[in-house]
């Protein structure tokens, strides 16, 4: 114990690198228990939605129009359908998506749990939120979902039936449906497979933020083990054995580790609690699936949180505690230099970075997401084993372009220093390269899409009627101040199927990837169009077949990771008898006349709609953004607790250059210049690198993951910025141990000489 | 509470929904060429949440249909539910008719469900039949009763469906027709209910509802259909044999004895596992009478819980 309480006073001087050792694996932890935490909070969304939301199940029956007696009739015809009415409302101020079933009909099993009565007759409206409305009851349900009696949600969307769902197999007589309903079949894939791609992203962002963590403590570990040199051979002389005090410096490091896994774990949960709303409304507007926008604690999180601290800390400690376990007991106990250049060590990194970037190149030849994360991981870790290799080639070309001693001894000095500097530097070239690339694709995708959606949004307004008498009123009332054209769209078996009208309007707005010649006669015909996702997943070409028919074109459709299907309006008419609620408008009346003349429609321009796209686009990305932001920060973390180090190492190799003349302040601006040299050489070098991760992440990883390809774009003004950043963070890193050194006692470097070396 | 007096027909045949509960209860014995018994049931239930009907999905009224098929080595049950008010089910006083779905009890009863059904034709030999004191029928000492009458003379014919075959039968079928809003005594847990019909024309209707004391009611129904109320007690029932269904011990042979009428018979049941696993599970299925008075009818008995007597 003895022992343990000597190792552990070496912190108690060394408050700053405690600090840092325990901030960097806070901050490792918390970026990945975020990230974790995010993921899981999602997919118990998914789960629990697949869990509860019987009618995304079960095949529908749909028609134009489904009064009660029709859906009585089918009943007593044998029918095992029970009915939906479905739609919009606000309940207590709040808009929620109101499910209104009919528990009698529904599978046995499926039935709503707690008193039947109430539920039937006492008008509940069950949701998960509490909701500001005197029937409200609070229920197991997903977020934005209100459940009540058919009869309630009659009274507030009106008595059409929205659809019958289909609740056996058998039907009565070996039909599919009955006439004039139209059977559509429940989605194959569901949410979470949907999503997947998405918490890949993230996940992937986790990982990456996590080692760029273990920079930092890695390089505070190997300080502290540096400076216990001494301190390690008194206790070994005086008699306890290698491994006893491995097992001491084992005990005190997971002490560490738990303890900054406890911090990291906690301030996870908040980096979570902020980004979950923004996650949430991206996978609403891109998938769909609604995700609460509050965390749950889950002691899982606590658990891995912990494990990961303890693994990260482990990793990073490995080569030091190597090191101590083979210390001879009479090793010198002056700090070694700690990070001597060893050009064969170097050239073994460079050799194994230029391996990585060859598996790398390999992986393109693999399908899948996964491949695309690997090209990705190996991309990044094989440009940051050969940076050091690179950095010392380029320190070469300065010092043999230089003149001058001072000059000369600068670049030399810098090359002596990359080793100790080379973790932090190869942390902020990862943040850097993930910076540029992960712009690119954002700006990239960015600049497609709205050129694309200014496009596809031809028309001047779109309605959409609450049910087909208000739309036939909306029509009359239009006459001939309005082109009025019918859209529909429904959803079969996962996949939307759209019905087009042929007009100019609609030809002009739809741009094909690829078709067949004439591809619009082609529709007429009865071929149809599919978009650029179904196409890729289920590898088709133009004149390749689909279920609807032949392919004469492929479109691409940003922002829909569904696949989607056109067939011309007349056969959707005739596959899907369906009511037509929506239409799109080529007008001059303005939407606020249509709204006061028609309380009931929803009616949007185009500007409005553009604008909730772009809106929808903008939050996929902000939490890509919001990490990127925090790695840059941790990789300036990194290269503060490097500095810190080294300064404390450098003494003996500044003390006979300021020996020879040169003053404590012109030595401190140097230093600080050598910092401000190299963050500048690893932003030049982290460009190209950042273009190509964004080339993988655009033509790979988004293929995969949505299923949209997307022209790469260059973005000059950001790369700047960045550059101006990356040199404010190593400015500002450098500004203590520069300062320290501009104010160090001259005594001090005297020392340097009085010391035994 | 409902009153004694007599009854309003052809209305009382349709529904009383200002009373809690009401059931129309159709049991047929039948035969197929070869001499093969078989049974089969059709049941229609009313239920109120509130004592009125309205119209649309705000009605107050839920039915709920049961329906099985019973043979010496099978018994298939199949049940629906529906919510009055819409149309989905109901029963019509003029033209009599009660349905459920594609269910339908009139002139006809059919049903079906999984793995069976039934379509046969129903005839009057007979006329209906008051129960208790002119359809007032006490079900407690404490005085809870309802309103009940049988039509226990109908002539079935048609046709089964069972494992895929389809097989001609006939026979004898018996339907109650019961309401009210407080059928039983707190301590009451259930009851064994007998409907019997004999070779020489006389029927009899049996049931003991059991609680702190059992309560036991019969009437003997002459072959001319003439109701012969017994007073409380007449009837001996007496549990013999049970068989282990579904988990509990029911008893499935019986010794019924009315001596002012001389009867003394001992019923069995065609299969010992006529068990409804539906929401409320019970045991209802054909049986056969042997002693004085040889006859075949139906058992009904609720309230068998696991480890219940």
């Amino acid at each position: 114990m003895t022992g343990l309480a000597v190792l552990l006073s070496h912190w108690a001087r060394h408050k700053v690198q405690a600090a840092l050792l325990l901030m960097g694996l806070a901050l490792a932890t918390a970026l990945w228990t975020g990230v974790q935490a995010i993921n899981a909070e999602a997919r118990a969304s998914y789960d629990f939605a697949a869990a509860t939301m019987t009618q995304d199940r079960l095949p529908r029956l749909v028609a134009e129009r489904i009064t009660l007696a029709d859906y009585v009739a089918l009943r007593r015809a044998g029918w095992p359908v029970s009915p939906v009415i479905e739609g919009e409302a606000v309940i207590g101020g709040e808009t929620l998506r109101l499910i209104g079933i009919e528990p009698l009909t529904l599978p046995p099993g499926e039935r709503v749990e707690g008193n039947p009565a109430d539920f039937l007759t006492g008008g509940t409206i069950l949701s998960a939120a509490p909701l500001d409305d005197p029937r409200a009851r609070r229920a197991d349900l997903p977020p934005g979902i209100a459940v009540a009696d058919i009869g309630v949600a009659a009274q507030i969307l009106g008595p059409d039936i929205s659809y019958l769902l289909l609740t056996q197999d058998r039907s009565p007589q070996d039909r599919p449906a009955p006439a004039g309903y139209a059977l559509i079949r429940p989605a194959t894939t569901d949410l979470s497979q949907l999503t997947e791609s998405f918490h890949l992203n993230l996940a992937a962002f986790g990982y990456l933020a996590f080692g760029v963590g273990l920079f930092i403590v890695h390089s505070a570990i190997g300080l502290a083990f540096e400076q216990r040199r001494a301190l390690f051979r008194t206790l070994r002389a005086l008699g306890l054995s290698a491994r006893a005090l491995t097992g001491l410096l084992l005990a005190e490091l997971l002490a560490f580790a738990l303890v900054a896994g406890a911090a990291g774990v906690a301030l996870g949960w908040l980096i979570a609690g902020a980004l979950l709303p923004d996650v949430a409304s991206t996978l609403r507007g891109l998938y769909g699936a609604e995700v609460g926008a509050e965390l749950t604690l889950r002691p899982v999180w606590w658990l891995s949180g912990l494990g990961i601290a303890v693994l990260g800390m482990l990793g990073s400690a490995g080569q030091s505690l190597w090191r101590l376990w083979r210390l001879p007991p009479l090793a010198p106990a002056q700090p070694r230099a700690w990070a001597r250049e060893s050009a064969q060590a170097m050239r073994r990194q460079a050799l194994a970075g230029a391996l990585l970037l060859g598996l790398a190149a390999g992986l393109l030849a693999l399908p899948g997401l996964w491949a695309g994360f690997g090209m990705l991981a190996g991309l990044l870790m094989g440009c940051a084993l050969i940076l050091p290799m690179l950095l010392a080639s380029l320190t070469r070309i300065g010092q043999w372009l230089s003149r001058g001693a001072v000059a000369q001894w600068f670049w030399a000095d810098t090359r002596q220093q990359l080793p100790g500097l080379s973790l932090a530097l190869m942390a902020l070239l990862l943040a850097l390269a993930a910076n540029i690339g992960v712009g690119t694709m954002v700006g990239s995708f960015r600049a497609t899409f709205t050129a694309w959606i200014d496009q596809r949004l031809a028309a001047d307004l779109y309605v959409e009627a609450a049910d087909e008498a208000d739309s036939a009123r909306l029509l009359e009332w239009l006459g001939d101040r309005a082109v009025a054209l019918p859209m529909i769209r429904t959803t079969d078996g996962g996949t939307g199927v759209v019905g087009m009208v042929d007009h100019p309007l609609f030809r002009r707005a739809w741009p094909l990837l690829r078709s067949l010649p004439d591809p619009w006669a082609h529709l007429d015909a009865g071929d149809v169009f599919v978009n650029e996702q179904l196409a890729l997943r289920r590898h088709l070409s133009p004149g390749d077949r689909v279920e609807q028919g032949v392919i004469a074109g492929i479109y691409p459709d940003y922002g829909n990771p569904m696949p989607q299907v056109i067939l011309s309006y007349d056969r959707h008419r005739a596959l899907y008898p369906l009511p037509i609620l929506r239409h799109a408008l080529i007008t001059d009346i303005p939407a606020a006349a249509i709204r006061a003349a028609f309380p009931r429609m929803v009616v949007q321009d185009r500007a409005a709609i553009r604008e909730a796209s772009v809106a929808v686009f903008e939050r996929t990305f902000a939490v890509t953004a919001a990490l990127n932001v925090l790695t840059l920060g941790v990789a300036a973390l990194a290269i503060f607790a490097s500095l810190l180090t080294l300064s404390a190492l450098r003494l003996p190799q500044l003390a006979p250059v300021w020996a020879m003349g040169l003053r404590r302040s012109r030595l401190a601006w140097l230093e600080w210049l050598r910092t401000l040299a190299l963050a500048a050489l690893v932003w030049v070098l982290a460009l190209p690198v950042g273009l190509a991760l964004a080339w993988v992440l655009l033509a790979v990883v988004n293929v995969e993951a949505f299923g949209w390809r997307l022209p790469m774009r260059l973005f000059p003004g950001d790369w700047l910025r960045l550059g101006g950043l990356s040199l404010l963070a190593a400015g500002l890193a450098a500004a203590l141990p520069v300062y320290r050194l501009a104010r160090i006692a001259p005594a001090e470097l005297l020392k340097v000489f009085a010391r035994e070396r | 509470m409902p009153r004694p007096g007599p009854f309003d027909f052809p209305a009382d045949h349709g529904a009383h929904p200002a009373f809690r509960i009401e059931w129309w209860y159709v049991t047929a014995t039948l035969t197929a060429a070869d001499g093969t018994e078989y049974g089969a049931q059709w049941t229609l239930f009313r239920s109120a949440f509130a004592p009125h009907e309205a119209e649309g999905w705000a009605s107050p009224q839920v039915w709920l249909g049961h329906a099985a098929l019973t043979s010496s080595t099978r018994h298939l049950a199949a049940e629906k539910l529906a919510r009055g008010g819409i149309g989905q089910a109901g029963v019509a006083a003029v033209p009599f008719e009660a349905w459920i779905d594609d269910w339908r009890l009139a002139d006809r009863m059919a049903a079906r469900g999984e793995g069976f059904a039934y379509d046969l034709m129903l005839r009057a030999t007979g006329p209906v039949v008051a129960q208790g004191d002119g359809g007032y029928s006490v079900k407690s000492a404490a005085g809870q009763a309802s309103r009940y009458y049988s039509q226990p003379f109908y002539a079935a014919s048609g046709e089964i469906l069972l494992d895929g075959r389809r097989i001609p039968v006939t026979g004898t079928a018996w339907m109650d027709h019961e309401w009210s809003s407080q059928p039983l005594a707190a301590d009451q847990a259930g009851w064994d209910w007998f409907s019997l019909s004999f070779d020489d024309g006389a029927r009899l209707m049996g049931f003991r509802l059991r609680g702190a004391q059992d309560f036991v009611s019969a009437t003997w129904i002459t072959a001319d259909g003439r109701p012969e109320p017994q007073p409380p007690g007449a009837l001996r029932l007496t549990p013999g044999r049970t068989a282990t269904v579904a988990g509990r011990a029911v008893p499935v042979e019986w010794r019924l004895e009315l001596p002012a009428k001389g009867l003394d018979i001992t019923t069995r049941a065609l299969n010992d596992q006529a068990w409804n696993a539906l929401s409320v599970p019970y045991w209802e299925g054909p049986i056969r009478a042997e002693g004085s008075h040889p006859g075949r009818g139906y058992l009904e008995m609720t309230g068998y819980g696991e480890g219940a007597r």
